[in-house]
Formats: C-alpha cells, sequence, structure tokens
C-alpha cells in the first residue's frame, strides 16, 4: 500500500509539471514552425494553414510537397532582416563583453569583501532585480534625452557645451542592455567567485607569484563557469530584447525582436513573424544547449 | 594589500551606484512640482492624486494584480514538482527533456515565447484575455521558482527525510511534514520571484492578451510612447515601493523563523 502511494506520488510530481511544459513551452514551438510554413491570407487568424492536424499523418505526409518555404525565401531576399539579425547578434555580443567587464570587478569586490558585509551586498544586487524591467528602462529616458539629466550635469559642470546625442541611437541601447543585465552577470559571477578558496591565492603569493599573475593563473580560471553562465544569461535574452531597442534606440535601430513585433502587431503578417521567430530560435539553439550543460553540471556537482 | 583592497570597494560602490542612481532618480521626480521630469520645481504630490483619478491606470492595476497572485501560486506548485522530479528522481524517462524544457524558458527571449504562446492559443481556438495571461505568467515564472527551490533541495541533509520513510510516514506526509517546512523560505522566495516577474511582464503578456485584459505595464509601455510624465514615474514609485515593503517583509519573516528554530533547538537540547 505505502510503496503504491509511493509510486502514485513520485509519477504526479514528475507527470504534471512535465506534461505542462509539454503543453506549453515545447508543442507551440511547433505550432510557430506550421504557421512559418503557411501563407498569409486575410482572414482570422490571418494565415492560410499549411495542413490541418485532423488531415492524419498520411494527411500531412501528402501536403509535405504543398509545404511553402516563401516566407523563408522572403526572409533572405530583403536584405533588412539579415541586418537585423547581424546587428541584433553584434549589439548583444558587445553588450555582453561591456557587462562581463563591469560585473567582474564588482562581483570580486563582494566576494572580497567582509564575510559579515556580504549577505548585504547580495541583496542590494538582487533588489533592482526585483523591479520592474520596464521601470529601470524608462528611468534611462529622463537621463538620456538631450535636455535630460546626464547633459544639463555635464553642460553645467562644463565637461560639454553642446548637448550629446546618445537618445535613439545604439549607444542608448547598450546603455539599457548592460544597466538591465548586470545582475545577471554579477550573480553566478559572485558565486563562483565567493566559493573560491582565498588561501589558494595566498599560497600562489607565497610561492612569489605577483597579485596580478596570481589573478590570472588561478583566480581567473577557476571563475570561468561562472563567467559563462553570466555570459549566457545576459547574451541570448539580448538578442531578442524588444523593450530596450524600442523606447530607447528609437525607430533607427534595427533588432530582430523589434522586427519581429512589428511584423506581427503593425503589419499583422503572421506567417513571416513565424519565420522570423523560427530563425532566431535556430540561431540561439546553440548558446541554449551550452547554458543548458552548464545548469547540468552545476546541478552535478551540488548533489 | 592595501591598494587591492580599496579597489575592490571603489567598484562595489561605483557598481552600485550605477545600480540605483536611474532608480532613486525615477523616483525623486515622481515628487516634481512640474510636468517636466528633468527640471526640479519644488516638491508635490500631485501626480499621486491624479494617478488615483486615472480610471484606465487603475483598471490595468487590478488586472494586474490579479493575474500575479494567481500566476505566482500556481507557478510556485508546479515549480516544486519539477524541482523535487529533477533532484529526487533522477532516473525516469526523458529527463533530459524535462530538464531541458525548465532551463531553456530563462533565458528564452520574450518576444519567441510570446509569439508560440499566442499561436498556440489561436490554434486550439481559445479566446485571449484573463486566462491567457494567466497561463503564459504561470508558464514562464514556473520556471525560476523550479531554479530556487531546485538550490535548496539539493543543500539538504536528505537523511531527514529517509528517517521519516524508514519510520512509516507515507511520502505525502513526509513531503508536508520534513520536506516542505525546511524547503519553506525557498519555496517563499520563488513565490515572490514569480510574481514580480508577473507583476513586470511586457512582452509575453501584450502577446497573450485580449480585450478587457490589459496589465499595467501594457497600459505605462503605450503611455511612456506618447511621452514620459511625472504621472508614470509616481506610478513606477508606487510599485517600487510595493516591492520593496514585499522583499522586506519577507526576509524579516525568513530572519525570525531562523532564530525561532534555533531557540527550538536549545530548548530541546536543554530538555534532554
Amino acid at each position: 500500500m505505502k510503496k503504491l502511494g509511493s509510486a502514485i506520488f513520485s509519477r504526479l510530481v514528475i507527470i504534471i509539471p512535465y506534461a505542462w511544459l509539454l503543453f506549453f513551452f515545447l508543442i507551440p514551438f511547433f505550432i510557430v514552425f506550421r504557421i512559418s510554413l503557411s501563407t498569409t491570407a486575410i482572414a482570422q487568424p490571418p494565415y492560410e494553414p499549411a495542413f490541418a492536424w485532423s488531415d492524419g499523418l498520411s494527411g500531412v505526409w501528402q501536403k509535405m510537397g504543398q509545404f511553402s518555404f516563401d516566407n523563408f525565401v522572403w526572409l533572405t531576399e530583403d536584405a533588412l532582416y539579415f541586418n537585423a539579425y547581424m546587428s541584433s547578434l553584434w549589439i548583444a555580443g558587445v553588450s555582453t563583453l561591456v557587462t562581463l567587464l563591469i560585473g567582474y570587478p564588482i562581483a570580486y569586490g563582494m566576494a572580497q569583501a567582509p564575510r559579515t558585509l556580504r549577505p548585504t551586498l547580495l541583496m542590494l544586487v538582487i533588489l533592482p532585480f526585483w523591479t520592474s524591467f520596464l521601470i529601470r528602462v524608462y528611468a534611462w529616458i529622463a537621463i538620456l534625452k538631450p535636455e535630460g539629466l546626464l547633459n544639463q550635469f555635464l553642460m553645467n559642470i562644463g565637461v560639454i557645451d553642446q548637448p550629446l546625442i546618445i537618445m535613439n541611437t545604439n549607444w542608448a541601447i547598450y546603455i539599457g542592455i548592460v544597466y538591465s543585465y548586470l545582475p545577471f552577470m554579477i550573480l553566478p559571477l559572485y558565486s563562483a567567485l565567493e566559493k573560491m578558496d582565498n588561501t589558494l591565492i595566498e599560497a600562489a603569493q607565497d610561492l612569489g607569484c605577483p597579485q596580478i599573475t596570481a589573478f590570472w593563473k588561478v583566480t581567473f580560471p577557476l571563475s570561468i563557469p561562472g563567467i559563462i553562465a553570466g555570459c549566457m544569461l545576459v547574451f541570448i535574452p539580448a538578442v531578442g530584447e524588444f523593450v530596450i531597442p524600442d523606447l530607447l534606440g528609437g525607430s533607427q535601430t534595427l533588432m530582430i525582436g523589434k522586427t519581429l513585433w512589428n511584423e506581427f502587431n503593425a503589419n499583422r503578417d503572421w506567417p513571416v513573424s513565424a519565420a522570423v521567430a523560427t530563425i532566431l530560435l535556430l540561431i540561439l539553439v546553440v548558446p541554449i544547449v551550452f547554458f543548458q550543460n552548464a545548469q547540468a553540471k552545476a546541478e552535478e556537482q551540488g548533489r | 594589500m592595501n591598494t587591492w583592497s580599496r579597489f575592490n570597494i571603489a567598484s562595489v560602490v561605483l557598481g552600485f551606484s550605477f545600480l540605483y542612481l536611474p532608480i532613486v532618480l525615477l523616483v525623486v521626480f515622481s515628487f516634481n512640482e512640474s510636468k517636466l521630469v528633468t527640471v526640479w520645481a519644488g516638491f508635490s504630490t500631485k501626480w499621486y492624486v491624479s494617478l488615483f483619478h486615472n480610471q484606465g491606470l487603475m483598471d490595468a492595476a487590478w488586472v494586474t494584480i490579479r493575474v500575479a497572485l494567481i500566476s505566482a501560486t500556481a507557478a510556485t506548485a508546479l515549480g516544486t514538482m519539477a524541482a523535487l522530479a529533477l533532484t529526487r528522481y533522477t532516473r525516469f524517462r526523458g529527463r533530459l527533456l524535462f530538464s531541458g524544457m525548465v532551463y531553456a524558458p530563462l533565458v528564452m527571449p520574450e518576444v519567441i515565447t510570446g509569439l508560440s504562446l499566442l499561436l498556440l492559443f489561436v490554434a486550439i481556438g481559445f479566446d485571449r484575455g484573463f486566462v491567457t495571461v494567466m497561463l503564459a505568467h504561470i508558464t514562464f515564472s514556473m520556471c525560476f521558482v523550479t531554479v530556487v527551490v531546485q538550490s535548496r533541495l539539493l543543500s539538504f541533509d536528505r537523511s531527514v527525510e529517509e528517517a521519516a520513510l524508514d519510520l512509516g510516514a507515507t511520502p505525502v506526509r513526509t513531503f508536508l511534514e520534513v520536506t516542505l517546512p525546511i524547503i519553506a523560505p525557498a519555496v517563499l522566495s520563488g513565490w515572490m520571484l514569480a510574481l514580480t516577474l508577473s507583476l513586470d511582464d511586457l512582452v509575453i503578456s501584450s502577446f497573450t492578451s485580449g480585450p478587457g485584459a490589459t496589465t499595467l505595464p501594457m497600459k505605462i509601455y503605450s503611455q511612456v510612447r506618447l511621452g514620459v510624465t511625472p504621472e508614470i514615474n509616481a506610478a513606477c514609485t508606487l510599485l517600487i515601493g510595493f516591492v520593496a515593503i514585499g522583499v522586506i517583509i519577507a526576509s524579516v519573516m525568513t530572519k525570525r523563523r531562523e532564530v525561532q528554530r534555533q531557540r527550538d533547538e536549545q530548548a530541546a537540547f536543554a530538555g534532554r
């Protein structure tokens, strides 16, 4: 009886979340793919299905020949999409690097702080994370505007006499991404650096290793898992970022998240936006798998 | 050694000013007399008053709070189950796929999640509105709960659970009376995280929402596109205030529990 109860309990604990994620996370991707193969129609919903599930397997097989790859061809023909993908990858890559360069000294400083101070510092990193993403991006508009607080400040202290144009340029996007994603970089770096055994550094120094060399030879290699996790947590969502380029970057900027949003909401072209999403997903599959392996490894070590 | 630690202090202080300055400025200018959010013209709370007379914003706030409370609770239940599945039942068919589906939503760009959920709801002919936003929020926030709870489950002493099972407790009872009290702080912080993620979300809500289910971030977003006003600053300040109070209460509660637990342990030792 107890054995049976145990079996039912463990089954349920696995099956319920499994089924939920299958239905609401995995299956939707197949639907996106299916719609990316269909053609646009003036209807509700505005597309002509490539195949219906009711056709059965043989029906689907028959219609395979009629699949329309037009949307994907369209994406390769229009330079807009290619440029949007490339500039998204570039912007996300540069922002990730800058976030790492800013986040590392902060995480390192936190890990070196007195033990009693560390929980407070950790709390202070997490706290902005609890405030709305939208609000944090919004806060930068008032700062970066031509007549905004940054320009007022710089002109008052006499560094510049013409306001800097930052708002509605890629600079504003870089600032927005670095600012919004900084906690995601600091947290994994901190947890990697904090676990580190300080006696290793002391041993290196006792043996005559200069401080900088000790950092590069001991501290840095040991923090690499944290660096990988942090970079993936910043890079992958930043590639598809919509809010930051939309609010800070203005109409000039080209990022794929924004292109997808416009294709869907303004042009109401569902099949093309599904195709845009499919390709974005394919681009991100490699970094996502990389991230999952790092997570699974961390989980193994924790056990 | 001294210069190095000075460098550490400087980087921490500079980093934290970078993280906090924009939020502080936003809060300060919500009390500005002038309509401009960049020129200080004296202290005033008039934007808070006008905020409460903005019916559209108030309706959106109510929708947001309901969605957040329901979806955070459901996400916590599902996420805790997923965490148990990943840590306690390490061998089952399709575990690799399962852990993949748990970790992928953490980094998945929101436009993809939003679009795919919308197309799912259209494909099954489900009318978009309050319920669809809720289902979408449960889906993406449950994975964050899983990660938080999982890290707690991995670090605790399993022998306590095994002892309970050996002494004849059923798995359900063991979970409710042994495991759950130990992981409760993690479950609570998972719930809080799910709540704030839901309160925050703009992109996924915009895709999955329908008529009559406009959330506060959607409302704020459409107003921000028209221009920056102190009224939005006031709305943001209130949101920040609510979250800060929630986080402080939660941390005080965990601390008090911790102290209580230590006292109980001492009492138990003294009694022996």
